[in-house]
């Protein structure tokens, strides 16, 4: 057996896989070589996206628990971010410093997705999509509709970054390394905890509640902390995302975009974190260049085909295609959860 | 019903006492101080009533998708396509023939169509992997909304009624008394009403169709237990097909419906979907008479919330989600 693995090389160098290593060089190296609107635009872009793609793919690949209310999650940071800090619509902006805008906008966001899931833990499955979509579909007709806190219609603008130890993070570098921070802390905080105790119950819970239950696990509270873990990695991604754009409003909360979320993390793959980073590079890249291929208006066919293609022939997603036919470089999880699958299914 | 009111006397007692005061509220001349607190009665009772028409547009949406949902587990996220395409198919061929009665005929066909494609080409070809068939029909429903825009474009279309069905009716019910002592009575549109009713006759139709024939018969039976059926000598997969058309072609047909009352415009079918979500997640998936209880439930609360406070009109819809989720998470007339 190959001891060493993608991702899951645990001490010395050697041990990690030597495409992870390149893939690691490779985004370091990145805006040297590449043009400002490719860091920005595509890189960045990619990566916040992969962030809150990355929440969706915690709960659906470990949890089981396909929401899709965690753009609204997302959303809800960064309307934070622009309520409580400063925008230029003259609505709300209560001028708090970024030190403390920013953490209260991603625990808020938590707190939200807490809520969330306390709601929709109640249900499985299919329910659990009904009752997120719900909420997202909620969560846009309310912002649309709230003109005291959320300005309604229009939103807010002239959101922007602070400047910090003389750097402009919105700049295209600077931001894209924050982005990459941020996208690398979540990710490999993922793939901890999906090999700590807490990570391999959740996974248990995901395969067999009942037997979980039998045992003595409190499998309501696994399913919601998983929801408050989603909703902090979603929430910092919304705070990047309201960063990025500059500007947020209902339309950026809306159920197309909640939705290209859940395309996202199955395009790339459910099952190993890397799948949602995977699938945001495939997306952004068709969303800028399918103008090339077909008429600009026809992206939504596109990318719907796409995500039809990935859900009909290979449920992995690129990922699956990736271990399908990549021969030695296998994306392979830690053997003590293959074990725990193999004799946890049925 | 008889059980209910045994098993739950008081909150029997406490429905009935809502309902008379509600019927007061309805049918009485209103006193100055309930003027005061409430506003103008013709509101009350208008809301009422666009509230009842909106509940039955969304009976009609919605009684499609909990019975495939009942019949088969399949969730059809793409039921608020169908709605949309069906208004749409509904009104090319109502524009092309003149008769509106044509276009709702069309989009029921044309729609229940689709249905049986979808489910021989799709969902036979998945059965038992619920969550693979959700995204599938995500999947279709964002291509199916992406090429009608390409088709029909952004704009809002709007049926024309038969003319019998345009113009207001009177309704016994007194709105206000002159100061000559002469009762005002209430007006509302005729084809709202007949909304009103088609949703009424379908829903008994439903009933009778499910509980009185044969077919019916045997979806019931298919919804408690599928194996059995087919161990029987029924051909499943023929009632499944029949089912998902009857399913698919109420949405056309509520497309044509709604598409009259209200417009054609893209979007729509997002919120046909919320609705018929929040409808049956309400009511109970897999239950007609749970769709038209939520539908009840959610067109009153969406009107009154918008005429009453408007800002946090959604949020009532959702409170009432969530309070049957908290205390009933299988939905009013769900089976645990």
């Amino acid at each position: 057996m190959d001891r060493r693995s993608l991702f899951f090389g645990s001490g010395p160098l050697a041990q990690v896989h030597p495409a992870a290593l390149l893939a690691g060089i490779f985004l370091i190296a990145y805006p040297s070589f590449a043009s400002d609107f490719f860091t920005f635009q595509i890189g960045a872009y990619s990566l916040i996206l992969g962030t809150i793609s990355l929440s969706l793919m915690m709960l659906a690949g470990y949890g089981g628990m396909v929401s899709l209310a965690q753009l609204a999650v997302a959303g809800l940071a960064g309307y934070l971010v622009a309520i409580l800090g400063d925008n230029s619509v003259g609505v709300m902006g209560l001028g708090w410093p970024w030190w403390l805008t920013v953490p209260v906008a991603i625990l808020g966001a938590a707190i939200f997705g807490t809520l969330i899931g306390i709601i929709s833990v109640r249900t499985e499955g299919i329910y659990t999509i009904m009752i997120t979509l719900a909420i997202a579909v909620a969560f846009f007709y309310f912002v649309r509709q709230n003109y005291d806190l959320f300005n309604g219609f229009t939103g807010f603008a002239g959101v922007a970054p602070p400047t910090l130890f003389g750097i402009y993070w919105r700049s295209p570098d600077a931001f894209y390394y924050l982005s990459l921070a941020v996208a690398a802390f979540y990710f490999f905080a993922v793939v901890y905890c999906a090999r700590s105790t807490f990570g391999l119950s959740l996974q248990a819970t995901r395969d067999n509640p009942r037997r979980m239950r039998a045992i003595g696990f409190d499998v309501t509270l696994h399913r919601v902390a998983a929801y408050f873990l989603a909703g902090l990695i979603a929430g910092t991604g919304g705070v990047l995302m309201v960063w990025f754009n500059g500007r947020i409003s209902p339309g950026s909360v809306g159920v197309d975009v909640a939705i290209d979320i859940l395309v996202i993390a199955v395009i790339g793959g459910l099952r190993h974190p890397v799948g949602p980073f995977i699938g945001a590079v495939a997306f952004v890249m068709l969303e800028n260049f399918a103008i090339d291929l077909i008429d600009r208006e026809r992206f939504n066919t596109v990318i719907g085909l796409a995500f039809l293609l990935v859900v009909l022939f290979s449920p992995d997603g690129l990922l699956g295609l990736w271990n399908r036919f990549g021969g030695t470089l296998r994306f392979r999880r830690p053997a003590s959860l293959e074990k725990l699958e193999r004799s946890g299914a049925g | 019903m008889r059980q209910f009111v045994e098993r739950h006397s008081f909150w029997s007692f406490v429905i009935l006492v809502a309902l008379g005061v509600f019927l007061w509220l309805i049918f009485a001349v209103w006193p100055e101080w309930l003027e005061a607190v409430l506003g103008r009665k013709k509101t009350f009772v208008n809301t009422f009533l666009n509230g009842l028409t909106l509940a039955g547009l969304y009976f009609l949406v919605a009684s499609g998708f909990t019975l495939v949902f009942g019949l088969m587990r399949n969730v059809n996220l793409a039921h608020g396509s169908m709605y949309l395409l069906g208004a749409y198919i509904g009104y090319e061929a109502a524009e092309a023939t003149g008769n509106w009665f044509i276009g709702l005929a069309v989009a029921f066909l044309a729609i229940a169509v689709t249905g049986i494609l979808l489910q021989v080409l799709i969902f036979r070809r998945m059965e038992g992997d619920a969550l693979r068939q959700t995204m599938v029909t995500i999947g279709i429903s964002i291509i199916a909304a992406d090429l009608m825009l390409a088709i029909w474009s952004g704009a809002t279309y709007q049926f024309d009624p038969p003319e019998w069905l345009i113009g207001a009716a009177e309704l016994p019910i007194i709105s206000a008394v002159r100061s000559s002592g002469e009762a005002v009575y209430l007006k509302y549109p005729l084809y709202r009403l007949t909304v009103l009713g088609v949703a009424v006759a379908v829903g008994i139709a439903l009933w009778l169709f499910l509980n009185r024939t044969r077919v019916g018969m045997m979806i019931r039976a298919g919804v408690n237990d599928r194996d059995m059926l087919s161990a029987t000598g029924v051909n499943v997969q023929l009632v499944f097909a029949l089912v998902f058309a009857i399913g698919a072609g109420l949405a056309g047909l509520a497309g044509v419906i709604g598409g009259t009352a209200l417009s054609i415009a893209p979007g729509e079918d997002i919120r046909y979907l919320l609705a018929s979500l929040v409808v049956v997640i309400v009511g109970g998936l897999g239950s007609v008479t749970g769709a038209a209880i939520g539908a009840l439930l959610i067109g009153l609360a969406e009107q009154f919330g918008l005429a009453y406070f408007p800002t946090y009109g959604v949020v009532l819809t959702f409170l009432i989600m969530v309070v049957v989720l908290a205390v009933r998470p299988q939905g009013v007339m769900g089976q645990a």
